[in-house]
This record gives structure tokens, sequence and C-alpha cells, in this order.
């Protein structure tokens, strides 16, 4: 392809169309250039100064971030003068930064620690003065402002102004007075404010919710998708201890780039809950009393032998596609089918990326139980149910529903045990999207893959598992996961 | 002239041939004077005829830069596929540097004549004159000489009824130094914080409002309206020293000198004799200790290498320092060095913009270790940390603020180092 | 940030948020708004309209508060945020009251070396004022110490509101604050 630029950085050749910048040439060929202020989500500025990096033939360092490459260019990072210009740059940072660490959040994932560490002096030589004492600052109802840690890279301030469209951040006064601001009265509270403390390369911006909770190095992080809306934004699960301790976003060029929204990134605690279904329950003499999973399944397949007239499905659009379509087959096999109903809220679009948004419906697989066969005529269904031989229900909460659900049995698959519950045949204990691996497919028909963050409880399993021991049980083995 | 005193024999007063004369602000006064000749002249010719006219005299920015206007303005589009502007940088903050204030309170007209000329040549409707929040007085001026402008038929839809629209819009800074940056004031326009921008992309690419802008400096602008009327070639041949350094300029001397005022004189006269000679010497009983011949952004000159400057652009890189402004600050014996490189690092502190890490950090971190040698608490090492710091703040940053605050403290170490080390010897004297 | 404390509790800066905003005259409106549009067709964003803008309210109420902060940020469809990013970076722009007769002394280099120092001091001598910043007890001066004013030839140049000064010396200073009395 001609009209690629060739350049050569730090010994190694790389081509790049034209525009290119030169730090993101050199993430080509694994040159990782410490920077700050740029981001590939924002507008570049090239003030932190920190990706300085020599150009032969150039007679200064240049901003790697800000300098599109050119053809036969010939880049040097660890050259004396780069490697004394960045250090310089760490120098004057850690002049006012205060030495933190031991009580800051961002220690073990913090960008001023790794490139210090990596690049720095040994010692500051500012070593006379007191450094600046601010205090810390409420900015919205999740975002923290620690003004003495800012390094003023004004990340935060181009997200607001840039991605959200909503300007609420922004630099006040000048010199080494300058701080991050918001406006008396007009906090930090857009949906998608939370990606300014993702953003925030040091401990300046912090989560409420996060803060001391956990250090950063305790974390197990699991890929995964956000269960909040039918967006389907990539996330991380950060876990210790078997909790979902944080929820970040995770990159994805065609979904939601670098960023999730705040309902998304809060809403996690659910995944946490302790009041869960441990073990598979069975009716016997009108109590629920635990048994194990074969005589469980016994009992369903009795159930299922047993009952008389149509069979209906209520679903949670929350389960995972796997869990959906075991179900779905089920009920097929008895022509039988179900539905979903999905929770509302107000769309929140994130204003400077195109479809992305806190959707209106408030479920990650609405798509995965439509594509199962499942409908959106709850009414209709749970009228139906009322007359039906045999309900199956996987993880609905069954609320506001009128009991009996069923004219005949119950067969409850779920995570908490709900009141209208109670008056199962049969309940199965699942495990939630975080104890399990499986797929959810978004609003645009993307099917993404979660993985299994933490253990599930007691003896709860994969709802794709149990409904798959199910069919098999009944005698319909095909397709049935072991 | 060393307004406000009278014109010395040995000055070449073309921009300030007028200054003092309260007539001369008006319009009836100026066009008495020659004045709108040139503008007449230029709109009757082609945008190239005029770009080449400025192009031959060798005209150079004389904001500080000193880049040459004709080939600034050549770089605008030659097809407008979007609105041109021209920018006046009337921003003069640059300490030492007094003469724009001049020009605009003296010749309001000069000024506008030189902004429509350039307006037309690069195909701009609309001209914007950013002026510092301070110049109370020369925004009057200039606000009553447009209205006169616009009243008779210089300015507006119509120019002089040549068929081309020119504005001019008058925009008041607020007090910030480095609105006088190009970008920054280019931002500062836009309703923004006075950031300096990274290039490319360069102004005559994308300027103010997204538009291909030229911004030149008031003095340069006031200069054209001679160059269209005598020639380029007059223009050029106004030269003592280097081709390269053409036409007049007005230096600003101030200070430790007997007769502070703007004095004009052609490119490549010796800063000896407009020192001692033309701006009257030192004050009774001085000797003359150092000169920061460009405002305090260019390095200093012992008395000795003032001496020897010829002052043009290639003069004062050879002595090396450069001409920069022409804010010509005198110091003499009774100057403490070290004061007044912390009161000139101060000034820079002040006015950093935060953007970059080394001018925002560095600036204030040059101050206090400056302060605490005043205050008797310097260290040895103190000395080497300041030219450490100042080496790191030059030629690593977006704008040039950084190695203007690098500037002095280099040059005043280097030249007057026996005085820094005073002061690491003997006990607290003031800060 | 030099050790100031900011903000306040919530309750505290919204308390006189709210009383400040039920005092204040807006600007921009009759002939305040006829000035602004003519100001704005100077410009082809409304932004570019933003410092003239302020200049406006400073005029009329000689300070810019939160509320007229507020004000011009709806007027020009920005955020307030926005603005008070903008109003913070001008050292122009006064962020609270100040006495009647703002000072401005120029005490960098250049008049530094012709005795500006001493020009502010016998300034803060003939007003009563403790120090540069601090309004004098009667609260009609506030005089601070600025950076060059851009007159230099003229040492010591000095700004009384929006009048200009030049040559002001520390014996002219008396009669030069007699003559503002």
């Amino acid at each position: 392809m001609s009209d690629l630029v060739k350049l050569t950085i730090e010994g190694r050749e790389v081509e790049v169309p034209p525009g290119t910048s030169v730090l993101e040439a050199a993430k080509l060929v694994g040159v990782l250039i410490p920077h700050y202020c740029y981001h590939p989500g924002l507008p570049v500025v090239g003030s932190c100064r920190m990706c300085l990096v020599d150009v032969e033939k150039s007679p200064k360092p240049v901003p790697s971030c800000a300098t599109p490459v050119a053809p036969g260019m010939v880049v040097h990072v660890q050259s004396e003068q780069a490697k004394a210009a960045r250090r310089a740059v760490l120098e004057f940072l850690l002049i006012n930064h205060p030495l933190d660490c031991p009580i800051c959040d961002q220690a073990g994932e913090c960008e001023l620690q790794d490139f210090t560490s990596q690049e720095g002096r040994a010692s500051g030589r500012y070593a006379d003065y007191p450094k600046r004492f601010n205090p810390v600052e409420t900015f919205g109802p999740d975002v923290l402002y620690v003004p003495n840690r800012c390094i003023l890279c004004t990340r935060c301030v181009r997200f607001m102004e840039d991605v959200a469209r909503e300007p609420t951040l922004n630099v006040e006064e000048r010199g080494d007075r300058a701080h991050i601001g918001v406006f008396d009265g007009r906090p930090l509270d857009h949906p998608w404010a939370g990606n300014v403390v993702d953003l925030c390369p040091v401990g300046s911006l912090l989560s409420k919710d996060f803060l001391h909770k956990a250090r950063a190095w305790d974390l197990d992080k699991t890929p995964s998708v956000c269960p909040g809306c039918t967006q389907g934004c990539n996330v991380t699960l950060e876990t210790r201890d078997n909790a979902v301790l944080r929820v970040k976003p995770r990159p994805n060029p065609s979904i939601n780039r670098w960023f999730m929204c705040d309902h998304g990134r809060l809403n996690y605690a659910w995944l946490n809950r302790s009041d869960r279904i441990e073990a598979p329950l069975v009716r016997r003499d009108g109590r629920l009393v635990p048994v194990d999973w074969e005589q469980a399944l016994a009992r369903v397949a009795e159930v299922i032998r047993s009952a008389r007239g149509s069979w209906v499905g209520l679903v949670s659009p929350g389960a995972s596609c796997e869990a959906l379509e075991a179900a779905g087959r089920l009920l097929k096999t008895h022509g039988g089918g179900g539905a979903f109903r999905v929770a509302e809220g107000p769309e929140a679009p994130l204003a400077g990326v195109p479809d992305l948004a806190l959707r209106k419906e408030r479920s990650p697989n609405v798509n995965g139980a439509l594509s199962a066969g499942f409908t959106r005529d709850w009414a209709a269904t749970v009228d139906a149910a009322g007359r039906s031989g045999l309900v199956l229900v996987l993880d609905e909460d069954l609320s506001g529903l009128a009991q009996p659900l069923a004219a005949g049995e119950l067969i409850f698959v779920g995570t908490v045990l709900p009141e209208a519950a109670r008056a199962a045949a049969v309940v199965l204990p699942c495990a939630n999207m975080a104890e399990e691996e499986g797929t959810f497919e978004n609003l645009r028909g993307v099917r993404q893959r979660y993985a299994q963050a933490k253990t599930p409880p007691g003896m709860a399993r994969p709802a794709a598992w149990i409904f798959g021991a199910i069919l098999e049980a009944a005698g319909h083995t095909a397709g049935a996961p072991a | 002239m060393g307004f406000p005193h009278p014109i010395h024999p040995k000055e070449t007063p073309v921009l300030s041939r007028h200054f003092g004369e309260a007539e001369a602000r008006s319009y009836d006064g100026w066009v008495k004077r020659g004045g709108y000749r040139a503008l007449e002249k230029a709109l009757g010719q082609t945008r190239d005829q005029v770009i080449e006219e400025v192009k031959a005299s060798g005209l150079r920015g004389r904001g500080g830069a000193g880049f040459p206007a004709g080939v600034k303005w050549s770089f605008m589009p030659k097809q407008k596929t979007k609105a041109h502007y021209l920018c006046c940088n009337a921003d003069e903050s640059e300490p030492g540097t007094f003469k724009d204030r001049e020009i605009m309170r003296w010749t309001p007209h000069a000024l506008i004549e030189g902004c429509a000329i350039a307006a037309y040549a690069i195909q701009a409707e609309q001209v914007y004159i950013y002026v510092r929040g301070e110049f109370t007085e020369p925004i009057g001026v200039m606000q009553a000489a447009l209205a006169e402008a616009y009243a008779r038929g210089v300015l507006g839809a119509n120019a002089m009824g040549k068929g081309v629209r020119i504005d001019i819009t008058i925009h008041r800074g607020a007090g910030a130094y480095i609105c006088g940056e190009e970008t920054a004031l280019m931002n500062s326009i836009e309703g923004k914080r006075g950031n300096p921008r990274i290039r490319p992309p360069f102004p005559a690419a994308v300027g103010v409002f997204g538009c291909p802008t030229t911004i030149n400096n008031v003095e340069t602008l006031s200069s054209v309206p001679h160059i269209i009327e005598k020639g380029g070639a007059w223009y050029k041949g106004l030269s003592l020293s280097n081709p390269k350094s053409t036409g007049t300029k007005l230096f600003s001397i101030c200070g430790a000198i007997a007769r502070p005022g703007n004095y004009e004189v052609t490119m490549g006269f010796p800063l000896k004799e407009l020192l001692y000679d033309v701006a009257g010497g030192m004050r009774p009983g001085r000797k003359l200790k150092a000169v920061i011949p460009g405002g305090s952004s260019v390095p200093i000159l012992t008395a000795g290498e003032a001496e020897q400057t010829l002052l043009d652009y290639e003069g004062c890189v050879a002595q090396g320092t450069m001409l920069g402004s022409g804010g010509m600050i005198v110091l003499d014996d009774t100057t403490d060095m070290v004061y007044q490189v912390m009161r000139l690092a101060r000034f820079y502190a002040h006015e950093s913009c935060a953007q970059c890490t080394q001018c925002r950090e560095g600036t204030a971190w040059t101050v206090k270790i400056l302060q605490r040698l005043l205050n008797g608490q310097g260290r040895k090492e103190d000395l080497d940390l300041l030219l450490d710091l100042a080496e790191q703040m030059t030629g690593r940053t977006i704008c040039v603020l950084s190695d203007s605050c690098a500037a002095p403290v280099v040059s005043a170490i280097k030249k007057f180092r026996p005085e820094f080390e005073a002061y690491l010897t003997r006990p607290a004297a003031r800060a | 940030m030099s050790g100031q404390m900011r903000g306040g509790t919530d309750a505290q800066t919204h308390g006189r948020t709210e009383a400040a905003a039920a005092e204040y005259a807006p600007v921009f409106v009759g002939e305040g708004r006829q000035r602004l549009d003519a100001i704005l067709a100077k410009y082809p964003a409304k932004a570019g309209a933003l410092l003239p803008a302020l200049w406006m309210v400073q005029e009329k109420h000689g300070w810019i508060s939160p509320t007229a902060m507020a004000e011009v940020a709806e007027v020009l469809g920005l955020t307030a945020a926005y603005v008070k990013g903008v109003v913070t970076f001008y050292t122009m722009y006064h962020q609270h009251p100040v006495g009647r007769h703002f000072v401005q002394v120029c005490t960098t280099t250049p008049c530094n070396v012709c005795g500006a120092e001493k020009v502010g001091e016998a300034f803060l001598k003939a007003t009563g004022a403790k120090r540069y910043g601090e309004t004098s007890p009667d609260g009609q001066w506030t005089i601070v110490e600025v950076e060059c004013l851009g007159a230099c030839g003229f040492a010591t140049p000095v700004m009384i509101n929006d009048e200009f000064i030049e040559s002001v010396t520390p014996e002219s200073v008396p009669a030069l604050v007699a003559r503002y009395r």
C-alpha cells in the first residue's frame, strides 16, 4: 500500500497511514511511550509533555502524541536527551504532588507511580517548601476531587466537553494556582460522569463508591459484559474474596469505545447479594426441603411427566443466551412458549459517541430472549400461566403477579426465592451473571461472551446447565451441556 | 521619535513622525498628513501585487518573532473556501515594550490603514484588533478613529467605494500576557482561556473559528502603508547592517536611562549610539551594567556586549541574544541582578497558562529558589539546579513562555555569577 | 493554591448563592441586550462575545459574581463552569467586590528599577490599606501590584479604575489620592 508512511522507532520499522501520531505508531511496534494528557478517545492537546521523544534532525524533543509521522522519520524514545526531558517532567510533577501513596486509592494502578519508577529520579530536589494543602472536594454524587494530587492533564475536562458534550468541569485560575472546578450548585451528575475517574491517571478524581475499599493489586479482573441495559458495554468485573468490588469499562471500538455509564458502573451490589437460594429445594408435605441435585432433577422429571395441560415460561431478559435457548427448547418439547418483561428507565446517550447510550430497557439480553423464541407479551402470558399445567420460571422475581401463578405445577429456577415461588414444586438455585460464563445479545444483535468472575453460592449452578440437565432428565438428550 | 522627547537627528521617524500631535488622531488630520493614500493605491492593485510588495520590502514581524510578513500573508489559501481573518496583535505585554500603545494613541488611523491593506491582501473581510485590557486610552482613541473611518466610508461593506468589505472590531483582553502569543490570542478571541495551541495545524490553515487566519503585530501592520506608498524597494533600502533586516524599528527604551521613550531608528543601528547619544545615556553618576534589548524574554547582555551590538535581528543573534520586540530594558550599577531576575521569574510564573508541566511548575519553582537565595537561605547546589531547570524548560513546551523565564536566569547566572554567589555567603537581604 | 481554603459546605455556599441571586440585577436586558446583540453580530460564534460580555458585567456591577456568570452562560449558550474557567483565567475580572477605587501599580523589572515598589508603598500609606489586595478600612481603596502595564518608559504607570496615569512617583501619590477622594 503505497500511501502508508514508513518510519523507524527505536530501531523498529513501522508503516502507518499518514496523520498517525508518533505515539500511536510506536504502540504498533511495542514501544509504549509514557503519557498523561493523551487519550485516543479525547482531542489531543499535547500539554503534559510526558511523551517527549527525540526525532533525528529535529533540534528539540517533540511531543509524540501531537507529532504526525513523516516518511523516513527516525525516532529515539530512549535517547539520553529524551529520557532527561521526561525525567524532568516527572520531577516537576512531583514537586507539588503529595506523597499520598499510602492513603491514595490509585496506588497500584497509578501512572505517576508507574512512570516515576520506570523513568523518574530516585529523589526530587524540591525539599524545602511545604506542599500545597487544599481540602478534598465533592464534584458530584460519586466523584471526589483531590486538588493536591491533580497533574492538570485536563482529560476530565476534555471528556466532559467533547465526549459528554456538557462542559461541567473546567480549569480555573492560571499557572501553579490552576485546578479543576465545578460551578457551585451545578455538580458533576452527568449519567456518564464516572468515566473521568477512569481517565484520571492519578488519584485526583476518585469514586466515592470505591473509596478506601480495596487495593488495586488485591483485585482479580475478569472480562465481562455490563448487565445494566441492552447496550452491552464491555466491562471488567473486579473482585476480591468472591465479591464484586468495582466495575470498569473495557475498550471496544464498536460498542462502547472506552466508556460506560454510571448506572452500569455503580449498580453491581446485587451481584453480591447474600440472600441466595443455596440448595435445590423440593416440596414435601407442604414445605420446601433442601435436597441434592440428583434428587431435585428426578423430582423435576416426575413433575414434567405428570403435568397436564399447557406449558408456559416466564423468563428474565438478564439470563444468558445459553440458558434462554435451553429453556426455550424445553418449553417447545410440549409446544409451549414464554415471555419476559423488562424494567425501563430514561435513555441517556453519550452525545459525543455515535450509537452509545444507557438504553431504556435495563436488561442485557432482551435480544437473546427474543432470539430464543420468547415474546414481550407478558400480560397475556401471565394470564395463560394461570390456566397452565406447568409454569417454568427462569430467574424472574415474580413481583406484582397474582397468585397462584399456575393452575398446575411451578418449577422455579432462580437466584433469590420470591414469596410467589414458595408454591413451587421444585426450586433450583442458579448462578448470577458474575458467577457463570455465558453470552448476551445486545440491542444491535451482537453476541458477546462474559466470563466467570466469582463462584456461585452453595450448590447453585449456571442456569444453562440446569435446563440442559432438565432436558436430559426428561429424556431429551440432544444438545444438552455436560 | 523618542516621544515624549523631541525627534533626535539620528532617528528615522517613519511610524513615529506624528507622535504627540493630537490632530494626527482624527481622520482629517491623518489625511492631511498623507493618510489613506496607500489604502486607495492598494485597493486598486491585485492582492498578489500587494503581497509581493510587502515581501520585497523585507518587513519582518515586529512583535518579537521576526517572521517575514509578506511570506506569512502568502501562507493564506489562494482559493477562499471559508472566511479569512486578520488579527492584529495589540496585546503588548512584554516587559520593556511600550511602542504599540503609542502607535495606537497617536496614529490610530495608521493602524487602521495597515489592517485594511493587510485584510485586502489576504482576502479577509473581518479584522480583530486584540488590545490588552489595561490599554483604556488607546482603546478609546482607536474606537473613535474607527467610528470616523466607518463614517467616512474607509471601512464597511464597500471600503473606499472599491467593492470590498473590510470590517474592523476591537476585542478587549482582560489581563493575560500569554494572549500575546498568536494561538492563545486566537483562543481568547474565541471566548476561551488564553491557552496556546499545538501546531500543526497552523493559523493559516486553522485559525480563529476554524478558519484561515493571519496574525500580525501593530508595528508590523502600521509599517505596511508606508511600504505600499513608497515601495518595497525603498523600505528594503533602509538597512544599515544586514540586508535581511530592513526598515525602521521602534525601540522602547526604559529602565535606568536618562530619556526613556520610543526611538525609531533604521535596522542595524548601533546600540551604543542609541543608548548614549539618542536616549541620553545613563542617569547622573551611574554606569551601565546590563541591557535586555528585546523585552524581558531575551538573554541579558553585559554592558560590554551591549556596546558592541548592532540592532537588527542578526546583530542581536550574533551577541547571543535576540532583537525580540525591541523593548530595551537598561540596568545600571545600582541594579541587584539577582533581585531583578527573581522579579522577572515572578512575572512569568504569574502569567503561565498552566498547560505545560515544565512551565507551570518550573516558573514557580524558579521563583522560590531565587527568593530563598535572596533570603540568605541559598545552598551551593542552587545555581546548578536553576540552570538545570532552565535547560528542561527550554524547547520542550507548547509555547516559549517557559523559555522566556529561563533566558534571564541562564544569562544572569552566566554573566553575573559573582552576584549570585555573594548571596550564598551573605545573610538575608530582601525578597 | 498556596494553602488557601476553598469551598465551604454545600449548604453554606448554596445559601449565599441563593441570597445573591435574589438581589442580582440582570445585565443583558433592554439596552444591555441590544449592546450584546451588536457585539454578537461581529463574531461567527456566540462564545466570541464572552470577553466583551464579561466586561459589560464588570462595568455595571463592579465585579463578576457567580450569579452573573450564570447569566452570561445562559445568554451565550455556555455552561456556568465554562464561564467560570474563563473568568478565573483573566486577572482583570474581579471575582469579588473591590474598593471604590481599584489601583493597579506596575512593579515588573523596568518599573521596578525606577522605584515602582516605593510607589506601591506610598499608595498603601496614603490610603490606609494595610497590604496589597486588601481593601482600606473606609472601603474606598484596593491597591494591587500588577505585572507590566506596557508603559515602561513612563515609569511608574498606575491605573486607578479605568484611568491610566503615567510617571507616578512616591511624591506625587498623596495628591493623586486626594484628587480621587
